[in-house]
């Protein structure tokens, strides 16, 4: 599975994500369910599905799906 | 009563390398958990002070962890160790006395980084990892930091910091399965407290209505019941542990 699906599976479990979503919505605040809670529980989704520990200042980024993968990329790298 | 286990239990204790902190440290090794031991300046000389079969169950985190980045790496580190973490204990504390007009800036930024910073660093840090499984964090507050004392202004503000930041973390982490709760200990016979001068230690046996200094097991065993399932029910709390000190 690509870093992009991976990403998607998250957020998918976390913010309760339609699967034909158009992905450039999914933008922190803006996107309905992904409120500072929603941000937290998409954070611990993301670590469990990439067995790891993100550093503060890549949550407080992450601010959209583009974002996220971007910044999961990294993590899936190491 | 049956006796407290924690065995399988991964448990974080900050500022273990002497005093209450070492002594929590114990208490949690008898009771069967793995115990990451964490202070400033701490070596394997200290797994001398465990038993053989304890001392099997103990890790080495040395770090400041009134350093945001230093609290990261070593929760990073129980992370890639452990893959869990069950119990923080926020202990790292240091104690600086001061009139008011003569304490240093020094003085306040150090206290509030090792005292309260840190508390704020490794709960951001722990809480998600003990979001996966649940978990206890006890923090080690300070019966000035309830009522306070003359002398004591950044070390008392410090500890009530950590009164506020339990209150706050318990509402918030709840939902998580994290319970967060605080010990204030009152007049303890440690090191730190031996800073104290005579006539401040006097004042301070006057006050304590069991009519005796508190001992580190005294605190450790109010923290081993905090961090076990017997305080399952409990969260939010501030627990004295200072004899009955009227100050």
């Amino acid at each position: 599975m690509s870093v992009q699906d991976r990403v998607f599976a998250a957020f998918r479990e976390a913010l309760d994500v339609e699967d034909g979503i158009d992905r450039s919505r999914l933008v922190y605040r803006d996107y309905a369910e992904w409120t500072s809670i929603g941000h937290m529980t998409l954070v611990a989704a993301l670590e469990t599905e990439f067995d790891t520990m993100l550093d503060t200042n890549d949550i407080l980024a992450m601010s959209s799906f583009d974002k996220a993968v971007e910044i999961m990329t990294r993590y899936a790298a190491n | 009563m049956p006796p407290i286990d924690l065995s399988g239990r991964v448990a974080l204790v900050t500022g273990a390398s002497r005093g209450i902190g070492l002594a929590i440290a114990h208490r949690f090794a008898a009771a069967g958990a793995t115990v990451l031991l964490n202070a400033r300046e701490i070596g394997e000389e200290s797994l001398g002070t465990f038993a053989e079969d304890e001392a099997q169950r103990i890790r080495i985190l040395p770090g400041d962890v009134g350093r945001p980045d230093t609290a990261r790496d070593i929760v990073r580190t129980v992370f890639s160790s452990s893959g869990r973490l069950d119990i923080l204990v926020n202990n790292a504390g240091i104690m600086r006395t001061g009139l008011i007009g003569m304490i240093s800036d020094v003085d306040v930024a150090e206290v509030l980084d090792t005292n309260l910073a840190s508390v704020i660093h490794m709960t951001q840090s722990a809480a998600r990892l003990m979001a996966r499984t649940g978990g206890s964090i006890v923090n080690v507050s300070s019966v000035v930091g309830v009522k306070g004392a003359a002398g004591q202004l950044v070390y008392a503000a410090s500890k009530a910091g950590i009164v506020g930041a339990t209150l706050a973390a318990s509402k918030e982490l709840a939902p998580k399965g994290i319970r967060v709760n605080a010990v204030a200990p009152g007049y303890i016979k440690t090191d730190m407290t031996s800073q104290l001068g005579d006539e401040a230690r006097t004042q301070a046996l006057e006050a304590i209505s069991l009519g005796r200094p508190g001992s580190v097991d005294d605190v450790a065993d109010a923290v081993l019941f905090l961090a076990s399932d017997m305080s399952r029910y409990v969260t939010g709390q501030i627990l004295g542990v200072d004899g009955g000190m009227i100050i």
